[in-house]
């Protein structure tokens, strides 16, 4: 049987033994009818499901990972005596034919006889490891199933097992999402110490100039890896878009939650935090059609060169992006605050404005913080906003009218046409990947122990 | 107190509405200068509704409508050309639950002062935050911390805290929502002594539902039932020799 039709199966042998559970512990009860059974009939089904599949289940894991190399050494131990004798990595081509052989995959060049027969064992062994898994899943299923059966009593604490498992499964899966973290900055750090083997890491981090070649020009020539352009370029359009997201959040979350009537702060809500759910590309057209042009033309009315694709642009329509980030959590926060801080101050006759700026705010404000922080590395990772309108150039200026360019940026630019995964100028995008990585993580971090704090305040 | 005092606050037929929901129906009564009148009665009587009708706290509620008039100083409240900020800096207020502002000490009693422009040097506030907080009995225990968060006192000086902002800003009455209903017997004790000599120099409205609070403290006391004026009169008279059937239940504990 297929691994898939064995997983089906053994769901079905889960619903089946949860079945045959609750009417066992049932059985049990009405004929023990001076005992009170230690939990309710589900949790003994769920139990005898569990001891139905669990165990299979794992053999079948166990099989997978060990079967494959079990059976290739079966096969290669039948080779003729000079193939055997290959060395390690030449036997993995000829098994490698042999698989594909099996599999009725085309090779290259004809099949020799050996190589047929050899397939032909293959296949032979294949179908018996399937047969025996299968014989072996249905068999320890089985016991698993009536093990549990008969062990249904009274005093059996089901919910206790059932429980036990639950919660390993509770921890499995946030262990994935934790893991998958540690997964991405380790494929990131094996990269970025290889870039690191071509470049010095004081170049990178001190380099004020960024002009990578192309990886085909050869070694001879190596490029500027510079990382403070983009660097200054990222802080600035990160800069200005919080210039523009900060004072518009705070106003919009500052009427929502003090001064809006219910109803009104019910629609517009939802409707504020649509921003953030609009893709960024679809910001990067507008940007680049309507922003650009318009911040352009109004330079010009003013007598300042803008350029239409420039950090200003690309800036502006980020901050737009983020202004729900600060927005929609300030106002949980200033709405938080409780309502006896505010009778406290208007009890001491302090007008509505008063109360809001000395009170409610300054004990809302570390929530802002953690808001504006949040809404910051939000900023600092965007990259198809600046793709489009920043102008892509990175030189390192300090006039938000020039075009530039930014971390994410220069990563989509390495890694994007073809590629040579060991030049410095594919790997340098790890480098940048990680160093992004670390700034967006440390304002995550000072962001979650401020918000954090804040809340112990009031509970 | 004889009733010969001059009439502080004068209330005249005070409905409250909350949306369709009529909380108060009619209540009248006076308020003398330097008193100090108690509200009593059991929960949702509309004790603390009519209390926060005397510095228009109610207007802070939605839905919340108050018809009637009530007089300070002969002057209607509600109209037009009082400010509400004026009227709550004459009409302080405590609460029930302590609620200092998670600012320092000395910024909880300077917050009032600062607002309505009461000390024009840094000297005169340092004065102002001192005799507050002596006039609150607080003084001797947080005179050396004052730079620190006045939500690190413990309840009954977060309390005490609170009425000295409240008196910070020289009001004229002080209404009092149950000052004591989160505090032990030790902080209540010190709170009732406070009222007393408080009453010198203010009219002090307090609720309570504790009425012993009731009659150590106030001179007259009011007995609220069902959002009505039952009866009011000489602490003494209502505590031993009430006119009403409802109030001696309510007293006499066979109800509330």
């Amino acid at each position: 049987m297929s691994n898939l039709s064995l997983i089906v199966v053994l769901l079905i042998l889960m619903a089946l033994g949860y079945q045959l559970g609750m009417t066992r512990s049932r059985k049990v009860a009405t004929v023990n009818p001076d005992l009170r059974m230690h939990s309710r009939p589900h949790h003994y089904g769920m139990m005898v499901g569990l001891w139905a599949v669990l165990p299979a289940f794992f053999i079948l894991l166990l099989w997978l990972w060990l079967a494959p190399a079990v059976i290739n050494s079966m096969m290669l131990a039948q080779l003729p005596a000079d193939v055997a004798a290959l060395a390690a990595d030449e036997l993995r081509v000829v098994s490698q034919r042999i698989g594909n052989l099996a599999g009725n995959f085309g090779v290259v060049a004809d099949a020799a006889d050996w190589e047929l027969a050899a397939a032909e064992h293959l296949r032979q062994l294949k179908a018996n490891s399937a047969l025996v898994l299968t014989a072996l899943m249905a068999v320890i299923a089985a016991v698993g199933m009536l093990y549990s059966l008969l062990r249904i009593t009274p005093r059996l604490k089901a919910r206790h097992q059932v429980e036990r498992v639950v919660k390993a499964l509770l921890v499995l899966c946030s262990t994935v999402a934790i893991l998958t973290t540690i997964g991405i900055v380790l494929s990131m750090l094996g990269e970025t110490m290889k870039f690191f083997s071509y470049i010095p890491p004081g170049e990178f981090f001190f380099g004020t100039t960024w002009n990578p070649r192309f990886s085909t020009v050869g070694v001879g020539e190596q490029g500027d890896f510079g990382l403070v352009p983009l660097l200054a370029g990222t802080a600035m359009i990160a800069g200005i878009a919080m210039l523009v997201a900060i004072p518009l959040g705070l106003m919009v979350a500052i009427y929502l939650a003090e001064y809006a009537p219910v109803k009104l702060r019910n629609t517009a809500k939802p409707v504020i935090e649509v921003l953030a759910g609009i893709p960024t590309i679809v910001y990067g057209f507008f940007a680049l059609v309507t922003v650009g042009p318009f911040l352009r033309d109004l330079g010009a009315a003013v007598g300042l060169d803008i350029n239409a694709t420039s950090a200003l642009t690309a800036g502006v329509v980020m901050g737009i992006m983020i202004i729900p980030f600060i927005s929609s959590l300030s106002d949980d926060i200033i709405t938080q605050v409780p309502k006896s801080m505010r009778d406290g101050s208007l009890g001491l006759g302090a007008t509505k404005s008063e109360t809001i700026l000395k009170v409610v705010l300054p004990a809302a404000l570390p929530g802002i913080v953690g808001a504006v922080l949040l809404a910051a590395s939000r900023a600092i990772g965007e990259t198809m906003i600046v793709v489009l309108a920043a102008g892509n150039s990175p030189s390192l200026t300090a006039n938000p009218f020039e075009a530039v360019s930014t971390v994410t940026v220069t990563i989509v630019n390495q890694l994007t046409g073809d590629n040579d995964f060991s030049s410095p100028q594919s790997l340098v995008a790890f480098a940048l990947g990680l160093t992004l990585f670390v700034i967006t993580l440390l304002l995550n971090v000072i962001a979650l122990v401020i918000v954090r704090k804040y809340r112990e305040q009031y509970e | 107190m004889s009733n010969s005092a001059p009439v502080k606050i004068s209330a005249t037929d005070v409905k409250v509405f909350y949306g369709d929901n009529q909380a108060l129906h009619g209540i009248s009564m006076d308020v003398y200068q330097n008193e100090v009148i108690s509200f009593i009665g059991p929960s949702g009587c509309g004790k603390s509704t009519f209390l926060r009708c005397m510095n228009r706290m109610n207007d802070t509620i939605e839905h919340c409508r108050v018809t009637g008039s009530i007089l300070l100083d002969g002057r209607d409240i509600h109209e037009p050309a009082l400010d509400v900020v004026q009227l709550r800096a004459q009409v302080g207020m405590v609460f029930q639950k302590p609620n200092p502002f998670p600012k320092s000490i000395y910024e909880n009693i300077s917050y009032g002062p600062k607002l309505h422009g009461l000390a024009e040097r840094k000297a005169d506030l340092d004065d102002i935050v001192e005799s507050s907080l002596r006039r609150a009995g607080l003084w001797n225990e947080v005179k050396d911390r004052l730079d620190q968060p006045g939500t690190g006192l413990s309840g009954g000086q977060q309390q005490r805290l609170c009425i000295a902002r409240s008196i910070a800003v020289s009001p004229e009455v002080i209404l009092m929502d149950e000052p004591c209903s989160a505090l032990d017997p030790i902080a209540t004790s010190i709170i009732e002594e406070l009222i007393d000599e408080l009453k010198q120099n203010f009219t002090i409205v307090i609720v309570t539902h504790n009425m012993q609070q009731a009659a150590r403290v106030s001179d007259r006391t009011a007995f609220f039932h069902l959002g009505n004026l039952i009866e009011i009169g000489n602490t003494n008279d209502v505590f031993t020799n009430p006119q009403q059937k409802r109030t001696e239940d309510y007293i006499t504990g066979r109800y509330g």
